[in-house]
């Protein structure tokens, strides 16, 4: 593993957006005093002509892209996650998602890997928020390939997209060179037939890791990246709920509304299965490194273990 | 400007306004019929737009920014042949296209959907960069109440708009100086108006919004492009032409009963006999 590289998905973010403006002159990105964080000022620094800080006042930023997608452009609006998904919530709703325009909120520092910020910053609510929003498409990239393709996806696709994107530097685990990213559709990482652990964001590596670990004790774990959380592929967890029988969902998201919620929406409906959650457990973050703060709220490859022996009949 | 035009069809207008709110059974007539004329102005005399090409590229856009007054937007719209104006008669009703507040998607001409209260003048905002930006040539309006610029955001958009010079945005705030829980200035004061767009960069004017010869000349004004947006601050009354409803707040939200409608219609047919005679 020590050749494994690390990114964050925040640079991937500020990386795409750089090519994106180079073959789509219609993108124009907006922040809230956080480019040099959310990495929007790698396209600041190349086309300062359309990019545009709106101060530390998210709820207007929004209403701004709203109003620019109205006129044929294609904004990017970034802040942390905490101020766009959570402050700017019902801009969001109002004057992007009811009116179905063609706005991309790309936030950072989702979740508590944002580290010694502490619990202010670290916004576990995100997904919940977003994804209860009709039509809007919610977007949580495990990795640098998947973050950069997830950027020129949501810039094809007309209509609002929440993507969440991390502070902290992740492994890459996909294959630039062959990876293809398919807007709403799971991946499978690893086939198994025991048990599937549904993981997003940075939790597909660690849930990869886990497999790996599982694997040595003869569990045979399936692992699926869901990078798409709305609208969320059905199929995929579908067949996994019925040919595994046991679900662990693992994410960097409260408990309540992010990836376990999808995912039980999904099979108490069309494939009743147990489906065991490991994720922040409804209580806010604290501050800390972040590599320390994911160990402390679980949310590693020993949990995964944890839970698939725990419920593995 | 044709001024008897103007009085004829915004007339015509406050007879849909409190027609439409009847007979939905609830809305939002006062500040409807405060800002009745100023829309009539911008919809008849001054802005370029096309009803049987509602999304022309290079209209000039209206905001509603106070969502809330829909059936004076709706009115000129249907007046402007934007739709019929038998829509107007199903307005909030289950299924039909005019919704409480003003939806975009559903209702041509609506350039935005609004309701919340602070959020169409930062879209307004966003149009106007965006035709900065494009080197279009038109011009974005938005109108909010003056209990709406209580509201944080609308002073985050005014910010914005003076620090990216968008002198293609108009902006009125109807200061009919009433909201639902009483008089502004008892409630939460918003003066003085004036001087606070002035010191956030803004040209400002003033007019009175129930005179054509007062609108026309603010506006006249906004033609002077000198890098900053504009705003006018216009003075009104509540529920405007029918008599039993002018400044009263309980009017804001309230819709007229068969009584009380056909005072109204009673009023401004009076008002239509006197344009008449003039």
């Amino acid at each position: 593993m020590a050749d494994v590289k690390m990114i964050a998905t925040r640079e991937s973010y500020g990386n795409a957006l750089a090519e994106l403006g180079k073959v789509n002159p219609n993108v124009v990105v907006l922040d809230a005093d956080l480019a040099g964080a959310t990495k929007t000022g790698v396209f600041k620094k190349a086309f300062p002509e359309r990019f545009f800080d709106c101060g530390i006042a998210e709820s207007n930023m929004v209403g701004i892209a709203a109003g620019l997608s109205t006129t044929g452009k294609i904004p990017f609006a970034s802040s942390f996650a905490m101020f766009a998904a959570g402050r700017a919530f019902e801009q969001i709703r109002n004057s992007v998602g009811y009116p179905h325009l063609n706005v991309k909120i790309c936030a950072s520092h989702a979740g508590i890997s944002v580290g010694e910020d502490g619990a202010s910053h670290q916004c576990n609510e995100d997904i919940a928020l977003m994804r209860t929003i009709p039509g809007m498409v919610v977007i949580n990239p495990a990795d640098d390939v998947e973050a950069k393709a997830a950027i020129f996806a949501a810039a094809e696709y007309v209509g609002p997209v929440y993507v969440r994107l991390g502070r902290l530097a992740v492994p890459v685990i996909n294959d630039e060179s062959t990876y293809k990213f398919e807007l709403g559709k799971g991946v499978t990482m690893r086939e198994g037939k025991d048990v599937t652990i549904i993981a997003t964001g940075l939790m597909v590596a660690r849930a990869l890791d886990a497999a790996q670990q599982l694997a040595a004790d003869g569990i045979d774990a399936r692992v699926i990246n869901i990078h798409t959380i709305k609208p969320i592929d059905k199929e995929i967890i579908v067949k996994a709920a019925k040919e595994t029988g046991l679900i662990i969902t693992a994410e960097e998201h409260n408990v309540i509304g992010g990836l376990y919620s999808a995912v039980t929406e999904v099979t108490s409906q069309e494939a009743p299965c147990k489906v065991v959650p490991v994720a922040v457990m409804d209580t806010f973050g604290k501050s800390g490194p972040a590599k320390e703060l994911l160990e402390v709220f679980g949310l590693n490859a020993a949990t995964i273990v944890e839970k698939v022996k725990a419920n593995l009949k | 400007m044709d001024k008897q035009f103007l009085q004829t069809k915004a007339l015509e207008v406050r007879k849909s306004i409190v027609t439409a709110v009847h007979a939905a059974k609830s809305g939002h007539p006062g500040g409807s019929l405060s800002l009745a004329d100023t829309l009539t102005y911008l919809y008849f005399y001054k802005m370029n737009v096309d009803p049987k090409n509602p999304k022309m590229e290079n209209r000039d856009r209206f905001v509603l920014s106070k969502g809330h007054t829909a059936p004076a937007l709706y009115s000129v719209l249907a007046e402007k042949g934007f739709f019929d104006k038998a829509e107007l008669l199903k307005l909030r009703k289950t299924g039909a296209m005019l919704q409480g507040h003003p939806d975009m998607k559903g209702t041509p001409g609506v350039d935005m959907s609004t309701g919340s209260l602070g959020q169409g003048i930062s879209t307004a905002v966003g149009m106007a960069l965006g035709g900065k930006i494009s080197n279009a040539e038109y011009t974005v309006y938005t109108a909010l109440g003056d209990g709406e610029i209580q509201e944080g955001q609308v002073w985050e958009a005014a910010m914005a708009a003076a620090h990216y010079k968008l002198d293609n945005l108009v902006a009125v705030v109807d200061n009919n100086n009433l909201q639902i829980d009483g008089e502004v200035d008892k409630v939460m004061s918003v003066y003085p108006i004036v001087d606070k767009f002035e010191s956030f960069g803004w040209n400002v004017t003033t007019c009175d919004a129930h005179d054509f010869d007062s609108i026309h000349a603010a506006f006249e004004k906004t033609n002077e492009k000198n890098g900053k947006p504009w705003v006018i601050v216009q003075k009104s009354v509540k529920g405007k032409g029918v008599s039993f409803m002018e400044n009263l707040a309980s009017w804001h939200g309230t819709a007229p009963n068969d009584e009380q409608y056909a005072q109204a219609m009673a009023d401004l047919e009076a008002i239509g006999k006197e344009l008449e005679a003039e």
